[in-house]
C-alpha cells in the first residue's frame, strides 16, 4: 500500500482536528455566515464570522467558528482555518485563502503572489498540503475556505462545484 | 499491509457454486490492471460495470466492417448497420421477454428513459393534484424528473417509507394508493441498500386500482432475470453500462398500448413519417421516441453484453453473487465499528456500510491505495441518506466477475483504516 502518501495526508494534526474540531459552534453574536455544500459527497458546512471594525477602520475577524459534517480532511481544514483567521483583517483573510488554495492545487513553483501573508499561518496549514497528491480530495480541504470567503463577501450559499 | 495477491497466485478455478470464476475474470481485460501498484479490486459495478471482451470486440468489429448511419441509406453498409441495430433491439426484447421489439426504445441511459416517460406520458396524462408514488430509496434519476413535473403541472409526490432494514413498507404502500394516484415509479432494486423490492406485488396492487407502474431496473437487470410480461410492468428502464455494456445507451420498455398514446419526446430526424412546414407526422413507436442519430455501436455492444450475460445464465450468476454477498456480509461484520446499511432479507449483491472511526470519503481514499475501488458518497440518493441520518456511506457493489479473495482484500484494507483512525 502506498502508505507514505497516506501518512502524508492523514497526519496526526489532521486526525486530531478531524476528531476534535476546534471552534465547532454557532456563536450568537456572529454577524456573517455562509453555507457550503460539496454536492459530490453531500458534505455540508456553515461558517460563522464575527467581524468588528478595527482602529484603522478595516474589519477584523474577532471570532470564527463552524458547524457541519464531513470527512476528516474537511473537518480538520475548517477547524484549522477558524484558528488561523482570527485577528486578521478581511484583506489578510483573502490573501491567506489565495495562498492556501495555491498550496492545495499547485506545485510550489507555481504559487502566485497574493500580497502580505501570514507565514506562520501558512506553515501550520502546510499539514493539509498532502491533498495535492489526492486530486479527488482537494475540494474537501477547500470547502471551508470557499465558504469563509462567501461569508466575508456577505454570506450566501456556496458550493465547490 | 495485505498479503493478498490475486494475480500473483492463480485465481481459484471455480468458486463454491461451480461458477468458473477464473475463466470469467479472463474475459474482462481491465481486471489485469494495477492501481497504485496493486491488483485492481473493482467493487463499484453498481456505479458502472466493466466490459467483457465480446462487447469490446463487437463494437470494434462493427466500426471496422459494418459502420454507417441507420435507417437512411440505400447502400450496403447502411443496410447492414440498420439490420444490426434492429437486431440489437430484438436481443433486448428477448432478454426481458417483451411482447414486441416495438416496445423497446433506445435512449441515452435510464435517466433519459425516466425523463421521457415523465415528459411525454406525464406531460400528456397528468393534471394538477394527480399523485405519483415513489419510494424512500429512489435514485435521484427517479425523483427529479417527477419534481420537474410537479413544478410544471402541480402533481403531488407520495413517498412509500422503508423500515430500518431497508424493506419497503407494503402496508403504507397500499394506503398511499388512492383515487388520485396515476402512477407508481419505484426501483426494482436499491442501488444503496441492495433491497430487491417485491415487484410483482407492487404491480398487482397498483393494477387492481388501474394504476400503471414504472420500475427502475438499473440495478435489478444485472442481478436477476427480468420478464416484463410475467411482471406485467408498464414501463421498465435500465442503462447498458451497468449490464457490462457500453455507456451512452439505455432502454425504455413500455407497453405498446401506452407508447402508442404518447407524443414525441424530442423532435428531429429519424422520428418523423413526413415533414412539411405546415404539418409533421410522426413514426410509430419506438422510432417516434428516437430523434436523431442513435448510439448505434453502443446498441450492438449492448446486444453483445446481453449475449454474454445470458450465456453464463442468471442461475449461475445469481448463485455466485449470493455466495459473495453472504461472504462479504459475514466478513465485513468482523471489522470493528463497521455498520452495514441495508439488511433486508431479500437483497442483491450490494453492501453499503459506515464506520464509527472514519468518514466514507476517508475510507474510500485509503482503500483506493490498496487497489480497491468502492463508491463513497450519497450515491445519488440523498433522501435515503437523510432517512438513515448519514451524510454518506461506502458501498461495495459486486459484479459477476468478483471473487471471495477480493472481499478478503477489502476487509484487510478496512482494517488499515481502523489502524489509522482507530
Ligand atoms: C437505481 C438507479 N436508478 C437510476 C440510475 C441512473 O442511471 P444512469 O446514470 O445510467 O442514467 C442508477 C445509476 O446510477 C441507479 O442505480
Amino acid at each position: 500500500m502506498a502508505f507514505d502518501d497516506l501518512r502524508e495526508l492523514y497526519q496526526e494534526v489532521i486526525l486530531d482536528h478531524g476528531k476534535h474540531p476546534r471552534n465547532f459552534r454557532h456563536p450568537p453574536e456572529a454577524n456573517r455566515q455562509a453555507r457550503g455544500d460539496n454536492p459530490m459527497c453531500g458534505d455540508k458546512i456553515t461558517v460563522y464570522l464575527t467581524l468588528a471594525p478595527s482602529p484603522s477602520g478595516e474589519d477584523v475577524v474577532a471570532d470564527a467558528a463552524f458547524e457541519g459534517r464531513g470527512c476528516a480532511i474537511s473537518q480538520a481544514s475548517a477547524s484549522l482555518m477558524t484558528e488561523m483567521v482570527r485577528g486578521k483583517t478581511v484583506a489578510q483573510v483573502r490573501a491567506l485563502f489565495e495562498n492556501f488554495h495555491d498550496m492545495c492545487t499547485k506545485d510550489d513553483a507555481l504559487h502566485g503572489d497574493h500580497g502580505d501573508v501570514d507565514e506562520d499561518a501558512m506553515d501550520r496549514l502546510q499539514v493539509l498540503s498532502g491533498v495535492r497528491q489526492f486530486p479527488m480530495r482537494v475540494k474537501c480541504a477547500t470547502l471551508a475556505w470557499h465558504t469563509l470567503i462567501a461569508a466575508v463577501d456577505g454570506g450566501a450559499k456556496t458550493s465547490t462545484e | 499491509m495485505t498479503t493478498y495477491a490475486l494475480h500473483q497466485a492463480p485465481a481459484p478455478a471455480s468458486d463454491r457454486t461451480g461458477f468458473d470464476i477464473a475463466a470469467v475474470r479472463r474475459d474482462f481485460p481491465i481486471l489485469r490492471e494495477r492501481v497504485h501498484g496493486k491488483p485492481l479490486v473493482y467493487l463499484d459495478s453498481g456505479a458502472s460495470a466493466q466490459k467483457p471482451r465480446p462487447v469490446l470486440e463487437a463494437m470494434r468489429h462493427f466500426y471496422e466492417h459494418d459502420y454507417a448511419n441507420v435507417h437512411r441509406g440505400v447502400h450496403l453498409l447502411s443496410a447492414r448497420a440498420t439490420d444490426l441495430f434492429e437486431q440489437a433491439r430484438e436481443t433486448v426484447r428477448r432478454f426481458i421477454n417483451a411482447d414486441s421489439a416495438d416496445e423497446i426504445v433506445f435512449t441515452r441511459n435510464a435517466t433519459e428513459s425516466i425523463n421521457l416517460v415523465a415528459a411525454s406520458w406525464g406531460g400528456t396524462f397528468l393534471r394538477a393534484g394527480d399523485e405519483v408514488v415513489l419510494s424512500a430509496m429512489e435514485h435521484h434519476a427517479n425523483i427529479v424528473p417527477w419534481q420537474l413535473l410537479r413544478d410544471h403541472l402541480g402533481i403531488v409526490l407520495r413517498i412509500v417509507p422503508i423500515d430500518d432494514a431497508g424493506t419497503l413498507d407494503m402496508d403504507a404502500y397500499r394506503d398511499l394508493l388512492g383515487p388520485r394516484t396515476r402512477l407508481v415509479a419505484i426501483s426494482h432494486m436499491s442501488n444503496v441498500l441492495g433491497t430487491i423490492n417485491p415487484a410483482a406485488e407492487i404491480i398487482s396492487m397498483a393494477h387492481s386500482r388501474g394504476i400503471p407502474v414504472l420500475l427502475d431496473g438499473c440495478q435489478a437487470i444485472t442481478h436477476l432475470p427480468v420478464d416484463v410480461q410475467a411482471l406485467d410492468v408498464d414501463f421498465y428502464v435500465f442503462s447498458a453500462h451497468k449490464l457490462y455494456g457500453p455507456t451512452g445507451i439505455g432502454i425504455l420498455y413500455g407497453k405498446s398500448r401506452l407508447l402508442s398514446q404518447m407524443p414525441p419526446y424530442q423532435g428531429g430526424g429519424d422520428m418523423i413519417a413526413s415533414v412539411s412546414f405546415e404539418k409533421t407526422t410522426y413514426k410509430e413507436p419506438p422510432h417516434r421516441f428516437e430523434a436523431g442519430t442513435p448510439a448505434i455501436a453502443e446498441a450492438i455492444g449492448l446486444a453483445a453484453a446481453i449475449d454474454y450475460v445470458t450465456g453464463l445464465g442468471f442461475d449461475a450468476i445469481g448463485a455466485h453473487e449470493a455466495d459473495l454477498l453472504a461472504y462479504a456480509t459475514t466478513r465485513l461484520q468482523t471489522v470493528p465499528g463497521l455498520h452495514i446499511v441495508g439488511t433486508s432479507p431479500h437483497k442483491g449483491a450490494i453492501v453499503s456500510f459506515t464506520m464509527d472511526s472514519a468518514h466514507p470519503h476517508d475510507i474510500g481514499t485509503i482503500i483506493d491505495r490498496a487497489g480497491i475501488a468502492v463508491r463513497a458518497g450519497h450515491h445519488c440518493a440523498q433522501p435515503l441518506m437523510e432517512r438513515y441520518n448519514v451524510a454518506a456511506t461506502c458501498r461495495a457493489s459486486f459484479g459477476l466477475y468478483n471473487c471471495r479473495d477480493e472481499v478478503d482484500a477489502l476487509v484487510a484494507a478496512l482494517m488499515t483504516v481502523q489502524e489509522i483512525f482507530g
